[in-house]
């Protein structure tokens, strides 16, 4: 899962070295874009209630349960008087059947779950991308591979300086942070 | 003689209205009606402030009913709201009737989506389209050949042959009548430097005629796209990219209309110069599959072309469906459409 690093208001980049991210338990890793405020604390709100389920309940959640769970409390503020404006992408590593899951979801509560997603003007570049070197058997070096296509992609095109990705992968035993090279110099053709 | 005059002198036919029958008659049909949901138009200036500003709240109900109620002739205080006409402020007018984004019940509905792609390689360049129009949410044709001849020679004729054939290719883009009608403008001109020069124009001429030319409409409303594809002499293959703002550009590769940033995905990631003609077919192919997959003002069939040295050749005009199956199923990508639930 990877993360653009800038946090803009409005032509400022008030910080390059941002996490986009949050660890909701152990194997779910949840990334977000949106309004400002908004992001970080719905994040952190779906973050401590998970934490508190599995305190009282003393059970894990699974990520197909989190995106439900996250989806909707997000459907529920879609229908209050000041929704949360934020874009998500939930990964985990099921803990009972070992198997990953992606779960791509909008501000308006949609939940899909999908081989392979991105939010904002990086789908249109990098959908098309996926669509075709995606497949679901490759390995993580073929995968980091793949992300750094559609980061070169992103560098070309789009006429935003992002400051480079955070890029963190879900293994069965847990979330871990990994290197990326950002400085790798992409000329267009 | 009188009775050969009077013959002559009546009219042939025998006249059966009447004067005032004639007056009844056009009265008696529907007013033409202009009952489209206009916006309002900024800026307008009558004579008459306040009608101006109780007709634009009064919408355009009022528009063609009232002024024919009244049987007796209008006074002049009885100025009626009426839709700016395009004489006034061309610009503005063709705004309000077309401009989907700010007013989507707007009348005039513009086909815009599209993809089209073209790129440089050593073996020439490649040339490929969709093949949907649309307008609006309205799907209007699946089989447009987006991509034109432009050149005395060929213009006109697209048969399926081998041979390849003289002359520069352009691609359509934006607003379908204004690309149909500038490219087979352009063409004429083509033909007219043939024919006065006794030799094949450059596309750097090709493409500065055209721009010029959309750079002297700047702000009239024209929308287009295109790219022009061509190997001359002078030049060797040469790529340009002209648009209604003016822009003219020479590049390497270029993807244009809504579906260009799909396009741009997969076509920037395997691009190389040295491409082999069968890869860059593939490639070039494959590139607008990905936007006719993802975009959905793009579809339909693919038309794809190679320009070489000696002239266009047509790599076919094919469905994308079997196109689309078949590189899912036999090279596995795709993956994310499934009948899973």
């Amino acid at each position: 899962m990877a993360a653009s690093k800038a946090i803009m208001r409005g032509p400022t980049i008030i910080k390059a070295e941002d996490d986009k991210t949050r660890q909701l338990n152990k194997n779910t890793l949840m990334a977000f874009s949106g309004e400002a405020g908004d992001t970080v604390q719905f994040a952190e709100f779906v973050q401590a209630n998970v934490q508190l389920y599995s305190m009282r309940n003393d059970t894990e959640l699974n990520p197909a349960a989190v995106a439900n769970f996250v989806r909707g409390e997000l459907a529920r503020s879609l229908r209050s008087r000041s929704p949360y404006t934020v874009n998500l992408l939930l990964g985990g590593i099921d803990p009972t059947t070992q198997t990953p899951h992606l779960y791509w979801i909008d501000y308006l509560a949609s939940l899909a779950s999908v081989p392979y997603a991105a939010h904002g003007y990086a789908q249109y570049y990098c959908l098309s991308l996926l669509d075709k070197h995606h497949n679901p058997n490759i390995d993580l070096e073929q995968g980091m591979k793949l992300l750094g296509m559609c980061t070169d992609e992103l560098k070309r095109r789009l006429p935003i300086d992002y400051k480079g990705v955070l890029v963190k992968i879900i293994t069965k035993d847990g979330v871990k942070e990994v290197d990326f090279d950002n400085d790798k110099i992409v000329r267009s053709a | 003689m009188d009775k050969i005059v009077a013959q002559y002198s009546r009219p042939s036919y025998q006249n059966v209205y009447t004067e005032q029958d004639q007056q009844e008659l056009t009265e008696s049909l529907p007013p033409l009606s202009l009952k489209f949901a206009l916006p309002p138009v900024a800026n307008v200036s009558y004579s008459n402030t306040n009608k101006v500003i109780h007709g634009l709240e009064a919408g355009c109900h009022e528009l063609g009913v009232s002024g024919q109620s009244s049987g007796g002739p209008r006074s002049p205080s009885s100025q009626l709201w009426r839709p700016e006409l395009p004489a006034e402020r061309p610009s503005a007018f063709l705004r309000a009737m077309t401009d989907d984004h700010s007013n989507p019940s707007c009348p005039i509905k513009l086909a815009h989506g599209t993809t089209t792609l073209a790129f440089r390689f050593q073996g020439g360049i490649i040339v490929c389209t969709d093949s949907r129009a649309t307008a609006g949410n309205w799907i209007a044709s699946q089989t447009v050949k987006k991509v034109i001849p432009v050149s005395r020679l060929s213009r006109g004729e697209d048969k399926p042959t081998s041979e390849p054939t003289p002359g520069l290719l352009g691609t359509m883009a934006g607003g379908a009548a204004d690309c149909q009608y500038w490219l087979r403008y352009l063409s004429q001109q083509c033909t007219l430097h043939e024919i006065r020069h006794k030799r094949r124009i450059t596309v750097a001429a090709a493409s500065k005629i055209l721009a010029n030319l959309t750079y002297s409409y700047k702000g009239y409303g024209l929308s287009m796209g295109t790219m022009l594809a061509g190997v001359t002499p002078q030049e060797g293959p040469a790529l340009y990219y002209i648009d209604s703002d003016g822009t003219r550009l020479p590049g390497n590769l270029f993807c244009v209309g809504s579906g260009q940033t799909f396009a741009y995905g997969v076509l920037d990631a395997n691009y190389r110069y040295d491409l082999t003609e069968q890869e860059a077919l593939a490639l070039g192919r494959r590139a607008i599959l990905a936007a006719m997959h993802r975009d959905a003002y793009s579809g339909g069939f693919i038309n794809l072309y190679h320009v070489k040295e000696e002239g266009w050749v047509h790599h076919g005009f094919d469905d994308m469906n079997p196109i689309f199956w078949k590189t899912k199923l036999e090279s596995g990508e795709f993956s994310n459409v499934t009948s899973e639930l």
